[in-house]
């Protein structure tokens, strides 16, 4: 097995939960018992009522595509190879936001777009960390 | 409480700019101070006040030999500059000091004695960014084109305008990395860096310094220069890392402009120069509507047809901003550089190059991920 070259996310004790939940492959962010609302990146705190009463949450793992921009000129080395490769901001079903690489589709503006639904794909690139990434969501015939 | 206007009576960059590899950034810097002092009628020991980012202010403050009563550091990217520029009419208002010193200035092309800059990856930017292979300010703000793309119809040839007008200032400038001529089409023939920005979307990288004088309107009266006052300024914060944008087709302009036009009673068609940071195309587009000049998803529409470009009825960039004249790193310090001069009538005589009638001029700066933005609003006396 060949060595992981590309920056790896170091958990802090409030985001282990997330990183935990994702190598267990059942994706969970936190939820304010006083305003309801799903929040990202974890904190200490509610972002939108500041209240302390945050609680870890199982979410759907689906989504659509926000924004996204399809990287050329890669940073650095280890995502050199890669190139041209799709970073987007992946809006969960739930309300909240995240960054991701869309993954199982051409890194090409027609082929993933705004709006698109995609669904999480855990991608575990070492033996502690997973990566939340997400591919387009093939829609059954009908 | 306030009392007194605070003006800018000294402006320069270091003594070269462009590629410089002989020089430090802290060189640079020094240059540039003594310049703009030079340009003021004024000497270090006349400083008590010190602005400055990406350095700490005692480094800076050590290297000029200097002992400063007052000093700041806010630190938000490339709008750092034109934020002091409140802070330091603000200090000056209250009397706390006499002389104001804000200066940048960076190797950032070959990398002579830069600060040294580590991302952690237990930052937020590290846990929930970098491992996606993020490249940095092109994929931050072409992400949010992208969006401002989708919603609105902004095409890559209304972005084009802006590197073309950009070029077209340059080619007046003796001083303007890039010079050459530039067309729409060649614009959009350029390499994508990070879809849907291409090569020509994207800031220079060079190295440069500027440092700008600021003091009372009382003191300035006695100086080399004529005084340009600053009437009104504004800062505004959003996030820090793009996928914490809440909008991303909205930036903080919308909090700095207005702030900076209530606060000098002007309005926005009394503006006649604007320069507004470059670091890409969009970055244009987006300030524009944020700071009311058009409303919010029309700014393809208010830079084409050649509005911002020389002869054009809103200059705009008039040095060639980021895009062609210089951009060390963080470019704010520039926008307020050739706000003054245009405003002070320096170019007169040399046709295109000066803004015929200039007396109120905007300077605008967005710093990081479209995170935070400085606003100021200047005028000649």
């Amino acid at each position: 097995m060949t060595e992981y070259t590309k920056p790896l996310p170091k958990a802090d004790p409030v985001t282990a939960p997330f990183w935990e939940s994702l190598k267990r492959e059942k994706i969970e962010v936190q939820r304010c018992d006083d305003c309801e609302a799903h929040i990202f990146y974890p904190r200490a705190l509610c972002p939108h009522c500041s209240s302390r009463r945050l609680k870890w949450t199982p979410v759907s793992g689906r989504g659509r595509i926000y924004t996204l921009t399809i990287v050329h000129k890669a940073p650095g080395p280890a995502f050199k190879a890669d190139a041209p490769y799709v970073v987007a901001l992946v809006e969960l079903d739930e309300g909240c936001r995240m960054m991701t690489n869309i993954v199982d589709a051409p890194a090409d503006p027609d082929h993933v777009r705004i709006g698109m639904p995609v669904e999480i794909v855990y991608h575990h690139v070492t033996d502690d960390v997973t990566l939340p990434k997400f591919r387009p969501v093939v829609r059954a015939e009908a | 409480m306030p009392t007194r206007q605070a003006a800018v009576v000294g402006v320069a960059e270091s003594d070269e700019i462009g590629v410089v590899p002989n020089k430090s950034t802290l060189q640079l810097q020094g240059e540039a101070v003594l310049n703009a002092l030079d340009d003021a009628g004024l000497a270090l020991r006349d400083v008590d006040g010190l602005f400055t980012a990406g350095f700490r202010t005692t480094e800076v403050a050590e290297y000029l030999g200097i002992h400063p009563r007052y000093y700041d550091g806010t630190h938000v990217g490339g709008s750092s500059f034109v934020v002091h520029l409140g802070h330091a009419a603000a200090a000056i208002a209250s009397g706390r000091i006499e002389v104001a010193l804000i200066v940048h200035g960076e190797s950032g092309r070959s990398r002579v004695g830069l600060p040294a800059s580590a991302s952690s990856a237990q930052g937020m930017e590290g846990q929930f960014e970098n491992p996606y292979g993020m490249p940095g300010a092109p994929g931050a703000y072409s992400m949010a084109c992208a969006r401002h793309m989708h919603q609105y119809g902004t095409t890559d040839r209304q972005l084009a305008e802006i590197a073309v007008a950009a070029r077209q200032w340059a080619r007046l400038n003796p001083r303007a990395f890039k010079r050459d001529p530039l067309t729409i089409e060649e614009v959009l023939a350029s390499p994508y860096v990070s879809w849907p920005f291409r090569k020509l979307d994207c800031c220079l990288v060079t190295d440069a310094a500027g440092a700008v004088v600021v003091t009372s309107v009382e003191r300035a009266r006695d100086l080399k220069k004529a005084p340009v006052r600053v009437l009104g300024w504004g800062e505004g914060h959003d996030h820090q890392i793009i996928s914490q944008m809440p909008d991303v087709t909205s930036g903080p302009g919308r909090i700095s402009g207005p702030d900076a036009f209530a606060m000098a009673g002007v309005k926005h068609a009394d503006v006649d120069v604007a320069e507004v940071y470059d670091s890409f195309t969009y970055t244009v587009l987006t300030s524009l509507e944020d700071l009311g000049f058009c409303r919010k998803g029309e700014g393809g529409d208010f830079v084409s047809g050649g509005r911002i470009a020389p002869g054009g009825d809103f200059p705009l960039n008039t040095s060639g901003g980021g895009l062609s004249y210089t951009h060390p790193g963080m470019f704010g310090i520039f926008t307020i550089i050739e706000c003054i001069r245009q405003l002070r009538g320096d170019f007169r005589g040399q046709g295109l190059r000066q803004v015929a009638d200039a007396k109120i001029g905007l300077v605008h700066g967005t710093g990081g991920k479209l995170s935070a933005t400085g606003t100021a609003i200047l005028a000649a006396d």
